[in-house]
């Protein structure tokens, strides 16, 4: 039996990197996007320039669930080395499209598995001379090979390469002749051998596709982001890459000189150093790193707390711990954000979503530094940040103006009766007034240190004032909660005792697997958290309910443990659902664990292929 | 030592440019031991942007971890001071500069803060060419920590713990030599007369200026066996030459005609203006700099002076072509795309 479905499977391409497949599985992907179907494309790649074992998985999904479903139902085999387990993972009645050059091994024999052969290597020696053009256009001859068995548009797919090649004119008419050959072929072997199809839809609106680390860039232009030093490392090095691209755009002066100042740091240390430096001066600076970068950004992390210095740190999570899987995603940086650096410390942390709340909490979190004058984690994922997602647009209000938070002016100062302290409370919120270096010639200068001080500034040892100053900052804390973005809690019913609580990327994923729930009589209210310190609000949404699923990407459920010693409570009715084999986490296995629990089954919390049964 | 800094200055004290007495560049009363070399640098520090007539409210102090780097709270009350973490001091006046390149910046740091934990944000630094002024006040031997040696302290160099250092020293300045920077010196604490017109060269010159000031410890490291102590440094220092900073407007006037006279013009219009013995140190010339050092060492000797000068190289802010306009006096209207703008991308991503 094979599989039927219209806009609903999972494709998957497994391909050598290194070989140009990426930018032909875009194509695909991109193709359905503007067929109105909604998409959900993952680049699963390793940490190589090439040579090893790359997939790219495409969800096509007509109800625009954008997390990732589970499963396979299609599968594009070109490298040799995957061959096996990507035969195996398929589901059964679904299809294997592979380069029949030379035939399966003989132990391929699935039954329940529609094999679909078509002599990629064969076609492209007898079509072209040129080595590299033979392995580009093999890319390009099965996705024309899939616009046939898909039923897709095949002017949509040439309109693309017409876009893509728009500066390179001469590419056009070969690379739509691959497109025709691999479309040709299929048409010619394999006329009604595919059961899934595209079909247009106007199911994706105004949305856009874009990858995360992109839109955080573009946020960080927007949000007036002056001053980026930065160390590469995978997956943040596209936010600066991002960041320079669009800043060479729109940040040119009319001297022709960058209204900008982008460096390459030595290292981590140096990266966030830098970024301290300029908040400190009075721009907005900010930099990007991951998990291992944190760690070493901690101790000055621990200074822009204490020293009250506003700073913008962008976190895109991967596999950790230590190097870990550098190109594979988790939601495992959780502590070491939120407690960031020795001593009492707590940290400003943001968590978006998806592009759109890259672009808005990126522009956001410059604010909410200045505000409180303390660093502000974006803690996004390799998930979001290098994989394209469709998303809602961008939005910007142009009469939203920046909040640089408390600074005095010459003025101000000039105009002030009471002696000023740089660490003073005067508006009992925790927040003193700052100045920027260069105000007054003779007012407002003080003795920035990571060392204690006094309300104004100056070095103490005396206990009592210590303790005053750490006292305040417990209050700039509670001030925190509100101007963080407040979570989204969402009533499925009022009176369900059952709900979930997720965060980033693990939230699109639990949204679709509670719907099914839904759909099968099951409601579970959830809290999606955006921010830390938590809003009051989600601890009355712990104390409304009896039993709390909490669904996140790590092995030591981070996110829960938080709750519990952040609220003191939820021990008991807190259970972890996690996912920590470096894809994202999948909404049929979500939904598969909830409900063995809800069964009072004893099960592991992980929904991993190799720790549980859900993986099939 | 003292608890309380008296207040009383001479009431016909010169003033400046400004119509400031030197008082106005003094800080806070230092917390350093009686004696210590640190505290001469800093005068000299007081001097020499008196001398200059800087505001001293443009001017940014940034260190980093160590007795030095405490510094900066006893001298220029009125600048904002940045005492950051251990090392590190060079990436946070790296972002300072960037977000406003119209500020004088004058970092102090000390031979751990530079020369250990600190080496690797130092050398990029230089690399950098950042236009600031960094002075490490050398004493060989870590203060606040009581007395482990320090990565400048000589083989065979003992502290007050009495065992010979066995490991190499760094030179800081032939570091920052090779490295690019267009203008090093090393003084000495104890040599107003040398430090302050070296202080104000440095200020003046456009990059990125290194003073290794040797800055003896009169409590962990001013023993006979040491090679940073006062008694040693005077005995064995060498001065290079003698320079003089004349501002853009006054007229050169030869002060020691017996000696070779050379002017260099700095980024500014100023004239430095350099006395020296004919056939000696040829301050343009890397080579015969690392060589003179390397002469000098072997014979138990410290170089003193400006060692090197190029003043043809670009800053920071010109090699990456930055605003003229400071960062951090940019507001919405230069630094955000707008609304329209926002809907163009959004269109280019469907």
């Amino acid at each position: 039996m094979r599989l039927e479905a219209i806009n609903d499977f999972v494709i998957r391409f497994a391909n050598v990197n290194g070989t140009g497949s990426a930018s032909a599985n875009n194509m695909f992907s991109k193709a359905v996007f503007r067929m109105g179907v909604p998409v959900s494309p993952k680049n699963i790649f390793p940490s190589n320039i090439q040579g090893l074992p790359t997939w790219f998985e495409v969800r096509v999904t007509e109800k625009g669930y954008l997390g990732s479903r589970g499963d396979v139902d299609f599968v594009v085999a070109i490298n040799g080395q995957t061959m096996r387990s990507d035969y195996d993972t398929l589901v059964p009645g679904g299809y294997f499209l592979y380069d029949s050059t030379k035939s399966l091994p003989r132990d391929f024999k699935r039954d329940d598995v529609i094999e679909i052969g078509i002599p990629l290597t064969q076609m492209c020696i007898d079509n072209y001379t040129n080595p590299r053009q033979r392995q580009l256009f093999k890319n390009i001859i099965y996705v024309g090979a899939l616009a046939y068995l898909f039923d897709m548009e095949f002017e949509v797919l040439t309109n693309m390469v017409k876009d893509q090649f728009a500066k390179k004119e001469k590419l056009i008419p070969p690379n739509i002749g691959a497109l025709e050959l691999g479309f040709n072929y299929a048409k010619e072997h394999f006329s009604d051998t595919c059961g899934l199809s595209v079909q247009r839809r106007d199911n994706v609106g105004n949305a856009i596709m874009i990858d995360g680390n992109s839109a955080t860039g573009l946020g960080a232009i927007y949000g007036g982001a002056t001053v980026c030093g930065w160390y590469p490392i995978t997956p943040s090095t596209s936010v600066v890459e991002g960041f320079e691209k669009y800043a060479k755009k729109f940040r040119i002066d009319e001297n022709g000189k960058n209204k900008y100042a982008l460096l390459q740091a030595e290292d981590e240390l140096s990266a966030i150093g830098m970024a301290i430096g300029a908040n400190w001066m009075g721009a907005r600076g900010f930099t990007a790193t991951s998990g291992p970068g944190v760690s070493l950004m901690s101790e000055f992390l621990g200074l822009a707390y204490f020293a009250e210095i506003p700073v913008v740190l962008v976190d895109v999570q991967r596999s950790g711990p230590s190097t870990g899987m550098p190109t594979r995603t988790q939601q495992s940086d959780v502590f070491s954000c939120a407690y960031a650096s020795h001593g009492d410390t707590k940290q400003v942390v943001l968590i978006p979503c998806d592009p759109a709340d890259c672009f808005e909490m990126m522009a956001k979190a410059f604010d909410v530094a200045d505000r409180l004058q303390t660093p502000v984690i974006v803690l996004s994922d390799l998930d979001l940040g290098m994989n394209d997602h469709m998303s809602r647009p961008f939005e910007w209000d142009d009469t939203r103006e920046y909040d640089r938070g408390k600074v005095l002016t010459a003025e101000d100062l000039d105009n002030m009766k009471e002696r000023w302290g740089r660490y003073k409370d005067i508006d009992g919120d925790g927040v003193g007034y700052r100045t920027y270096p260069g105000t007054h010639p003779t007012k407002g200068s003080y003795f920035t240190r990571g060392s204690s001080h006094d309300e104004y500034a100056a070095y103490t040892e005396d206990s009592s004032v210590y303790e005053e100053n750490m006292e305040r900052l417990v209050l700039k804390w509670e001030t925190a909660k509100e101007v963080a973005p407040h979570p989204q809690i969402k009533y499925r019913d009022k009176d369900s005792k059952v709900a979930a609580i997720f965060y980033g990327t693990s939230a699109q994923a639990s949204y679709e697997a509670l719907d099914g729930l839904e759909a099968e009589g099951t409601k579970i209210n959830t809290c999606r958290i955006k921010s830390f310190p938590f809003h009051p609000d989600i601890g009355r949404f712990i104390e409304e309910h009896d039993k709390i699923f909490v669904i996140e990407q790590n092995r030591d459920g981070q996110m829960r443990s938080l709750l519990i010693n952040e609220f003191n409570m939820g021990t008991e009715k807190m259970q972890s659902i996690l996912n920590i084999d470096g894809m994202p986490i999948r909404a049929r296995r979500i939904k598969r664990k909830i409900e063995r629990m809800l069964n009072g089954e004893k099960v592991s919390p992980f929904t991993t292929a190799n720790s549980s049964v859900e993986g099939a | 030592m003292s608890y309380l800094k008296s207040t009383f200055r001479h009431p016909e004290s010169p003033k400046n440019k400004l119509g400031y007495t030197e008082a106005v560049y003094e800080g806070a009363l230092s917390t350093l031991c009686a004696g210590c070399g640190h505290d001469s640098v800093s005068n000299s520090i007081i001097k020499a942007c008196f001398e200059l007539s800087l505001e001293p409210h443009k001017i940014a102090k940034m260190s980093g971890i160590g007795c030095s780097s405490k510094t900066p709270a006893y001298f220029l009350r009125s600048s904002h001071g940045f005492n950051s973490v251990h090392g590190r001091m060079p990436s946070v006046t790296t972002g300072a500069n960037m977000a406003n390149r119209d500020l004088t910046y004058i970092g102090i740091s000390g031979d751990g803060d530079t020369a250990s934990i600190g080496m690797g944000q130092f050398m990029h630094l230089v690399r950098r060419n950042l236009n600031m002024v960094y002075i490490c006040m050398n004493n060989g031997v870590y203060g606040l920590t009581k007395g482990q040696d320090s990565a400048t302290a000589d083989i065979g160099s003992a502290s007050k713990k009495g065992v010979p250092n066995m490991y190499e020293p760094m030179d800081l300045c032939e570091l920052a030599i090779s490295l690019g920077s267009g203008y090093v010196a090393r003084s000495f604490s104890g040599d107003k007369d040398q430090l302050v017109p070296l202080i104000e060269g440095a200020i003046k010159h456009n990059g990125f200026a290194l003073i290794d000031c040797i800055s003896p410890c009169v409590t962990f490291n001013n023993t006979g066996s040491s090679t940073k102590s006062y008694e040693w440094v005077r005995d064995h220092k060498e001065a290079t030459g003698t320079i003089d900073l004349v501002p853009e407007e006054q007229e050169i006037t030869v002060q020691q005609p017996d000696k070779v006279l050379e002017t260099i013009k700095l980024h500014d219009g100023s004239h430095l203006n350099l006395h020296r013995q004919p056939n000696s140190l040829d301050i343009k010339s890397r080579e015969s700099v690392l060589i003179a050092l390397e002469e000098a060492r072997l014979k138990e000797q410290v170089l003193t002076g400006l060692l090197y000068l190029n003043t043809d190289s670009k800053n920071t802010h010109e090699i990456i072509n930055s605003a003229d306009k400071p960062l951090n006096a940019m507001g919405k209207e230069e630094l955000c795309p707008g609304a329209e703008t926002l809907e163009a991308i959004n269109e280019s991503l469907r």
